[in-house]
């Protein structure tokens, strides 16, 4: 748990975003139909994503700590990173529905991913109102991991091999070319992956502020 | 597994002895599909529309949902609490939900073959692959019985009230019964049943994980 109290990766962190968002916008990309300077947004909109799935996966692994040792801490951590992942949710969804304006025409057009991705959000808001409806922390703590671990799973079937099986304008879905495979370059690669990994930490470094809150708001409140 | 057998013996007894879930939710289907039956019969000429096929496959399925969703959100539900008490002394968490799942797929693949042949006498009936479609009515009640199973052993942990349970169950059933939709409209079309196959195997894949997930989970959840 120290990891959470260093400095190092978050400086590494707002260093890379400051790269992408500069480099992001300044080096040169593909030439494509259709997409032109919107490609740009391969950037923003795809690390969210994976800022989103990085937090999910930690509050999994924290819901089963939690279930095998029963520390409250952990189930704070979960929760917290669900909260977390569920800005990143937004946000993804907003950035691609801009994007989808521009190149598709509509803001939501009734794609598979997009939809399947609106599902998957309503799948995590059920995870808010269950935790809502009990009131007893431990049974509070237990029952929403145990909701957690069930629909990781099936958030990861909706937004990454459902969509795969039909039709989407996505690109690596239903036949369409991938973005790794023919779009992309190395020039693109180059402040793509570091994005990945910018993003990423800054989604952890989110839920570890949230957290360290939610554990100052903890300990006032325990019984001594 | 003699555990499982016992209790699934158990369960069927008590349904046998009352028959109260297996007549309420055959008398919920057959009055679903009446009504249903009268609301479309107000505007002539829709039998012939073009449209028809598409809306008596969609039609089974969401009476399917709605009906499966009644019938087991109950399996939790009439458990009083000494006696889920006394199971906790003699059973194994894991032949408990077991032995619930085995008996929920039971009745509501004979509730649901019920259901077909009552949907059928109602509407008419223009399904060209007879025995595929059937299959397929089969392995969607599966794939109800199991999601739902656990499902609502969450929701009766959590203050057990209906809302809670649709609200949980659905983003979680949404990916099943697109599958089931559309595999269904292959066999009623009568497409080569080689092309669903794909399909049907992703379901059987949520099934079989919804099913190791629950026997993992179920004994966290069970202890209170």
């Amino acid at each position: 748990m120290k990891f959470i109290y260093q400095t190092w990766w978050k400086v590494l962190a707002v260093v890379m975003i400051f790269y992408t968002l500069i480099a992001g916008l300044l080096l040169g990309v593909p030439r494509l139909e259709i997409l032109h300077e919107t490609i740009r947004n391969t950037y923003f909109h795809v690390p969210m994503w994976i800022a989103m799935f990085t937090v999910f996966t930690i509050s999994v692994i924290y819901s089963i700590k939690y279930l095998q040792t029963g520390k409250e801490e952990y189930d704070l951590i979960s929760v917290e990173c669900v909260n977390t992942g569920m800005f990143f949710f937004v946000v993804g969804l907003i950035t691609g529905m801009l994007w989808a304006k521009y190149t598709w025409g509509e803001y939501w057009s009734n794609d598979p991913k997009q939809n399947s991705a609106a599902i998957a959000f309503l799948l995590y808001c059920a995870y808010g109102v269950l935790r809502n409806s009990i009131d007893e922390e431990q049974k509070r703590g237990k029952i929403s991991a145990i909701y957690n671990i069930f629909a990781f799973p099936v958030m990861v079937v909706l937004i990454m091999v459902l969509p795969r099986l039909t039709d989407s304008l996505h690109p690596g879905n239903g036949g369409n070319p991938a973005f790794g495979k023919l779009d992309m370059d190395n020039r693109m690669r180059v402040v793509l992956y570091p994005a990945f990994i910018a993003w990423a930490l800054m989604g952890v470094w989110i839920a570890t502020l949230r957290y360290r809150i939610r554990l100052i708001e903890f300990k006032k409140n325990a019984i001594n | 597994m003699g555990q499982t057998f016992e209790l699934l013996k158990k369960e069927i007894v008590l349904e046998w002895r009352s028959k109260y879930a297996f007549n309420g939710i055959l008398l919920y289907i057959v009055s679903t599909v009446f009504v249903c039956y009268i609301s479309f019969n107000l505007n002539p000429g829709f039998k012939g529309s073009q449209g028809y096929p598409i809306v008596w496959n969609i039609l089974f399925w969401i009476i399917m949902l709605f009906a499966s969703v009644n019938a087991i959100a109950k399996s939790f539900l009439q458990e009083s609490k000494s006696r889920l008490l006394y199971y906790y002394c003699i059973a194994h968490p894991q032949a408990i939900i077991l032995s619930k799942t085995i008996y929920n797929t039971l009745l509501m693949g004979l509730l649901s073959i019920l259901a077909f042949i009552v949907y059928s006498l109602f509407f008419t009936n223009s399904v060209n692959d007879l025995l595929f479609y059937f299959v397929i009515v089969l392995l969607g009640s599966t794939s109800f019985s199991t999601v739902f199973t656990m499902i609502s052993a969450i929701a009766s942990k959590a203050g057990n009230n209906g809302t809670l349970m649709a609200i949980l169950s659905f983003p979680v059933i949404i990916p099943v019964i697109l599958l089931l939709i559309k595999v269904s409209k292959a066999a009623m079309d009568g497409i080569d049943r080689g092309l669903s196959l794909g399909n049907i195997g992703v379901l059987l894949a949520i099934n079989v994980i919804v099913i190791a997930s629950s026997l993992i989970l179920f004994p966290f959840l069970w202890r209170d």
